[in-house]
């Protein structure tokens, strides 16, 4: 076994976590929503739209933590190609992670609806109305979220080789403690 | 390097464990996105049924895909606001871009084709906020969930031999759908009117007002023409009278509707829109659409917009009624179909919008 390994900064463990269960949640939530003609549609729309807000917000207070605290360097014998994969997917992560919710409001603003958070709250328009560019927004946002997920589960899986196979400290310094 | 310390049989039960999970994780995704339940009803399912059965029209509507755009204004009395905060009933004008349609995805189709007409409406509140509703000029739906709006549809679809429906399977349908009989009584009389401004048109699901106090109010509504005089049958005319009928009455003067909304008493169904509320409920007049202005629908400011009935502003919500959110979905599906033409994405028909009319 290695030497115990630096951990992430806690404020990057919290926000790891709980963005993982909200971006999972969101993703599962979205393909459902699209997919369902029953009271399940509405109900899983109205929390969409303010957990992808959320998840935005979440999003920038993590990039600016992420790059107030260094990551943990990754274990010096990972091949080149493995650390640059990890690299590659991080940084993928963070953008579509922005990007998401992003795309969700331009495409609402640009298919002119009203962007509701709530029975009440409305966020103004980021987009001109315009149904050519909804359509493109929208098939994005799809797009998107499929690369997303299959981008988790890269990431999960990639996470357990680290810590059932390799057993080399990268995910216990996200965990936060050592596993078996 | 980190050597395993398990043998070998436990590192085969890991590499299991991360299989497991990675492939279990996508298998549930596949699932709930619908790819891995391929009976489930979904809105594209009811979407490619109306699209088989109008036939495919690129850069129009799959359902009501002949209509025309018009516009004016809600002139609210204030009347329905100590039932409902929304904005748009406190005394005073809301603008409004609606639209007058027939039912079916065929935009070609003669105005004759169905008796029933239809009115689109989206309320541009002060506050941003929209209410969009459509709404069909009969008092009830002929039926009441999605999955028997969808069988409905199957069983109108043209025969592959004649190209017409089968009237048998339309029969075995309504056998089956013994709520539809409201319906099917009030069609038995219904003529497909000469005229938009003739028609009543009623909300058919039901809704919740929501008052400033937060308490919650049942209600239908409809709209009911004001000195449009009685409707004529407009079977035997030609087959695009509608449109013209209407620019021919804006020429003289805007179009008047009153908005009566509808109380339900406790216990009246609020999730069946094929029932209607006893005729001694509640009615309140919260004031008048007022329409003066008709564009043909390629061109007008009604193309783009997408009257989903669930786009409801603070002060009305939806009721339990199980059409709506499938009317909310499948209308986004179509949406997106629409635009997606409009766009010439690939993969999608190219729009061949009509020539404009002059309107």
């Amino acid at each position: 076994m290695s030497a115990p390994s630096p951990m992430f900064a806690l404020p990057a463990r919290v926000l790891h976590w709980l963005m993982a269960i909200l971006i999972v949640s969101m993703l599962f939530i979205g393909v459902g929503m699209v997919a369902s003609v029953s009271e399940t549609h509405d109900l899983l729309i109205r929390i969409h739209k303010p957990l992808g807000i959320a998840i935005l917000v979440l999003a920038v207070i993590r990039i600016a933590v992420r790059l107030r605290y260094p990551p943990p360097p990754l274990p010096a014998d990972l091949p080149a190609l493995q650390k640059l994969a990890a690299l590659a997917s991080h940084w993928l992560l963070y953008i579509l992670m922005l990007l998401m919710p992003l795309i969700g409001w331009a495409m609402l603003s640009a298919g002119g609806y009203p962007v509701m958070l709530s029975e009440s709250l409305r966020l103004p328009p980021i987009f001109p109305v315009s149904p050519v560019a909804f359509a493109v927004l929208r098939h994005a946002h799809g797009f998107f979220a499929l690369l997303l997920f299959l981008t988790f589960l890269a990431h999960m899986g990639a996470a357990l080789y680290h810590g059932l196979i390799r057993r080399d400290g990268v995910l216990s310094s996200m965990a936060g403690r050592r596993l078996p | 390097m980190h050597e395993p310390s398990s043998p070998p049989t436990g590192i085969a039960w890991r590499w299991a464990l991360i299989g497991i999970v990675v492939v279990g994780t996508a298998a549930a995704f596949g699932y709930v996105g619908g790819w891995l339940a391929p009976h489930r009803l979904t809105p594209k399912r009811i979407v490619d049924q109306l699209q088989q059965n109008g036939g495919m029209h690129p850069g129009y509507r799959r359902n009501h895909a002949k209509g025309i755009c018009v516009a004016g204004y809600f002139d609210s009395n204030g009347g329905a606001q100590a039932y409902s905060r929304a904005q748009v009933f406190a005394a005073g004008r809301t603008p409004v871009v609606g639209r007058l349609a027939i039912p079916g995805g065929n935009p070609y189709a003669p105005d004759s084709s169905a008796p029933i007409r239809s009115m689109g409406l989206r309320f541009t509140q002060p506050n941003g906020q929209q209410w969009r509703t459509g709404m069909n000029s009969m008092p009830v739906f002929l039926v009441s969930t999605p999955q028997a709006f969808y069988e409905q549809a199957q069983s109108s679809a043209p025969d592959p031999a004649t190209g017409k429906p089968d009237p048998a399977k339309i029969k075995a349908f309504f056998a089956a759908h013994p709520e539809s009989a409201p319906f099917l009584a009030w069609v038995k009389t219904a003529k497909p009117s000469a005229s938009f401004a003739t028609e009543s048109y009623w909300s058919l699901d039901a809704f919740v007002f929501v008052d400033a106090s937060g308490t919650r109010h049942a209600v239908r509504w409809r709209m009911v023409p004001v000195d449009a005089g009685a409707p004529v049958d407009g079977s035997k005319s030609d087959a695009d009278y509608l449109s013209a009928d209407l620019t021919q009455r804006l020429a003289k003067g805007p179009q008047r509707w009153k908005l009566m909304v509808t109380l339900a008493n406790p216990g009246d169904p609020t999730n069946d829109a094929t029932k209607a509320w006893p005729s001694d409920r509640k009615e309140i007049d919260a004031g008048t659409l007022v329409l003066d202005q008709a564009t043909a629908q390629d061109s007008g400011p009604c193309r783009d917009i997408n009257y989903d009935p669930l786009v409801l502003p603070d002060g009305i919500e939806a009721s339990d009624d199980p059409l709506l959110p499938a009317r909310s979905a499948a209308y986004a599906d179509s949406y997106l179909r629409r635009t997606s033409e409009e766009a010439h994405l690939p993969g999608t028909t190219a729009a061949h919008p009509k020539p404009e009319t002059k309107s």
